[in-house]
């Protein structure tokens, strides 16, 4: 067989992705395998799957997972966690499915300072559903259920999930990321290293925010809508570390 | 010398692997896969100089470098 210099994590089953042309969640599926690949974890670390289009997130990592109700990964991750403390468990869910219906869970999980590590892929956007406006839609941004555009007076602003998070004293590590060109995915992949390393060593919640497209549903080409995050989404969520244990690097 | 190697038939034919590549030999074939997706190819293998940019930017991992 030849040498290869680039591969299929082993952590990511040889199975092809349902996602729509373009989408983020691949690429962000494809790091956290190779952080779970480089970490040597896979034997022990348990993933929970969210509602929302990575609901067959199960389907493709190559570790034991779950799937929790629309919400409910990071109490579900609780009970895993503390039952099974010598795991690695990490919740992966979407701005509906955390910043919406799970919004309590994952504020409390954070509180208590579980020792889970959480990959929130924000797209501004119900993917799954067809489209309709989530708490993290931005300002002006025509959804199906906003369809003149997003209007602070009636639906408020866009919540900044990290920022919010940070505050708590349970969190350990938050930090937001994108994935749309190849420096911010390097340091999305440092990010979720960091985040998983900061759970191995006994910290408290880690998560990782990652700002992540909806081509389909935003109605544009993959290459536009890389362009949309860039030029839309990052100056509305600035990305960078909001908060890590002393000790651990920016 | 290195070589991109594409799993033609798990291509969608985003176009986000064509925009990241040095030399710009990453492109679009004009021919369908069984999916019905153009898919990505390299016009000159010859010229790739294995920094991996295409593989890593593909949200479906299609794309293996070799040796
Ligand atoms: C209890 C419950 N309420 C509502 C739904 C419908 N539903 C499925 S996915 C989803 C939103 C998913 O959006 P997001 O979490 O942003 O993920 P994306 O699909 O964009 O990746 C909703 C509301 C459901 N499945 N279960
Ligand atoms: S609907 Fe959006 S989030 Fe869901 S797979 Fe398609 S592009 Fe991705």
């Amino acid at each position: 067989m030849a040498e290869k210099l680039f591969s299929r994590p082993q952590s990511l089953k040889d199975v092809a992705f349902h996602y729509c042309p373009g989408c983020h969640h691949g690429i962000i599926h494809r790091l956290v395998a190779e952080v779970i690949d480089e970490l040597d974890v896979r034997d022990k670390t348990i993933g929970v799957a969210p509602v929302g289009c990575s609901v067959l997130a199960y389907e493709y990592f190559n570790c034991d997972m779950f799937e929790a109700a629309h919400g409910r990964a990071p109490a579900v991750a609780t009970g895993i966690k503390r039952s099974q403390p010598d795991t690695v468990v990490f919740t992966y869910q979407g701005d509906g499915d955390l910043a919406a219906i799970g919004c309590a869970e994952i504020v409390h999980a954070a509180a208590r300072g579980e020792k889970i590590t959480t990959i929130f892929v924000n797209n501004a956007i119900y993917g799954m559903t067809g489209g309709q406006m989530a708490p993290t839609s931005l300002i002006e941004q025509v959804t199906n259920t906003s369809p003149y555009g997003r209007n602070a007076d009636s639906a408020g602003m866009p919540i900044r999930m990290s920022e919010m998070l940070a505050t708590l004293d349970g969190a350990s590590f938050i930090a937001r990321v994108a994935v749309n060109n190849p420096a911010n995915m390097a340091k999305a992949k440092a990010a979720i290293k960091k985040a998983f390393e900061i759970q191995i060593n006994g910290h408290g919640f880690s998560m990782v925010e990652i700002l992540s497209t909806c081509p389909t549903n935003w109605g544009m080409s993959p290459l536009e809508a890389a362009a949309w995050l860039e030029q839309k989404m990052i100056p509305y969520y600035p990305l960078g570390q909001f908060k890590a244990p002393e000790g651990v690097a920016k | 010398m290195p070589k991109p190697v594409f799993n033609e038939e798990r291509c969608k034919g985003c176009e986000l692997c064509t925009a990241v590549c040095p030399k710009k030999i990453v492109v679009i074939a004009n021919r369908f896969n069984s999916k019905g997706y153009k898919p990505a190819t390299c016009s000159d293998d010859a010229k790739c100089i294995g920094c991996a940019l295409c593989a890593k930017a593909c949200p479906d991992v299609v794309i293996e470098i070799h040796k």
